[in-house]
């Protein structure tokens, strides 16, 4: 089965202007809250993790014809009815985010590092290729950087890797990289010059060693 | 469906003209009351989450991490060295700030951050994300027309101004450190941290000037 995101965008002709929102203009109606805190209150039940519900919000056919909180409010329904909350025997919670346990919560929040299990394959400054193959699930690497070379910038320790995640087969954890590219490498003659150089935080299987420049 | 008594606007219908929920209100109410009734929210827990990220988690919590860089040049090299460390110490942490990196305009680079798959954003110290930064217009010109999009902004660079775009395609939560306004030598850290916009942060403002 083929697997489309809708929300990939970096990169794609989008013209519409940027509509600016003074600090402190959080919603624009009053259900939006709502739907906020929904979403974060759901996490601690532990029905999904926030790799699956990337997932489900970056399928929906209507991804682009929705608000942000449309769409947080969408993927939620859609996720709830795939684990049977509304059916005779509901998944139980794991944990209950109660009022007084909100700003502890927050507080902690939840950790995508992980104790790495072997060293990290590449190291700071070496030319690293990305993939080109585009995935046939969810994934972190954007289309526009894929089969690009760059330069290992960072080396974040190893992390939950998204694309295991989502799909629960665990959460396999992998080497992070900031890799950087730079503009002509990315778009070549198709921009005006920006003098631009850009990063995406790629992790270790998006990666190949590159010959060096 | 008509009792909802944790919503406020309901309570106060006494003191306005009656008002029709729209149809997206209702469906979210209901979906609210059916997790109630599975166990598997606390509706007093979505007002508290609601009150944190509106009164108490946002960007004047941000500012106060750039002030306190722009005055301390200790807490500014422990912030460009381990960011989560460092913003911890002022006392934020968790929910999308877990794995912070700071990143230092100066004259030859000025830095942008934009999440191109989503809408990450570093919650901690940034609150929740302006509209712009989760839409399209935004996700799909910032790697590709920095300038451009700068411009919209109100933003204009020399052109011997490198820039530096991170696209938050993890779960690391980039924070713009800002250059600190000439002029602002003599201003206390509470009255530079009023400079600080979220933008600035973002890497799609400025901060103010010094009076």
């Amino acid at each position: 089965m083929s697997y489309h995101s809708n929300a990939d965008l970096g990169g794609q002709d989008v013209r519409d202007a940027i509509v600016m929102e003074p600090e402190g203009e959080l919603f624009h109606a009053p259900w939006e809250p709502r739907v906020m805190a929904l979403v974060v209150a759901m996490g601690p039940t532990g029905l999904s993790n926030i790799d699956m519900n990337r997932s489900v919000r970056e399928t929906l056919p209507n991804y682009r014809d929705l608000s942000y909180y449309e769409i947080w409010l969408a993927a939620l329904e859609k996720l709830l009815l795939q684990k049977g909350v509304f059916g005779d025997s509901p998944p139980p919670p794991r944990q209950v985010m109660r009022a007084d346990l909100v700003a502890a919560m927050i507080a902690k929040g939840s950790p995508s590092s992980r104790s790495p299990t072997r060293p990290a394959r590449y190291a700071l400054g070496q030319r690293v290729r990305t993939i080109a193959a585009q995935a046939a699930h969810h994934t972190r690497l954007p289309a526009y950087a894929r089969g690009k070379v760059g330069i290992v910038e960072r080396v974040h320790g190893a992390h939950v890797f998204p694309d295991s995640n989502a799909r629960a087969l665990g959460e396999s954890p992998q080497w992070l990289y900031t890799v950087a590219f730079d503009e002509a490498e990315l778009w070549g003659g198709r921009i005006p010059k920006q003098g631009s150089t850009n990063s995406v935080d790629a992790f270790e299987s998006y990666l190949e060693p590159a010959a060096a420049g | 469906m008509s009792e909802h008594e944790h919503h406020s606007h309901e309570a106060h219908t006494h003191e306005h003209p009656p008002r029709v929920p729209s149809e997206m209100e209702l469906r979210v109410r209901a979906l609210e009351s059916l997790l109630t009734e599975k166990g598997y929210i606390d509706p007093a827990a979505l007002d508290v989450l609601i009150d944190a990220y509106q009164t108490k988690i946002g960007p004047r919590n941000g500012a106060r991490v750039v002030a306190r860089a722009w005055c301390d040049a200790e807490f500014r090299r422990w912030l460009l060295a381990d960011a989560t460390a460092a913003i911890a110490s002022l006392g934020l942490t968790g929910r999308q700030g877990e794995h912070m990196v700071a990143v230092e305009n100066t004259p030859q680079v000025h830095n942008l951050v934009v999440c191109t798959l989503c809408s990450c954003y570093p919650w901690a110290v940034l609150g929740l994300p302006p509209t712009w930064y989760k839409s399209a217009p935004y996700r799909a010109r910032a790697v590709k027309d920095p300038r451009g999009v700068l411009k919209e902004f109100g933003v204009e660079l020399p052109e011997s101004t490198q820039i530096r775009i991170w696209d938050s395609t993890a779960e690391v939560r980039y924070l713009v450190l800002p250059q600190r306004p000439p002029g602002s030598e003599d201003l206390s850290e509470q009255q530079l941290a009023n400079l600080v916009t979220r933008d600035s942060m973002i890497g799609t403002g400025l901060p103010g000037t010094a009076a």
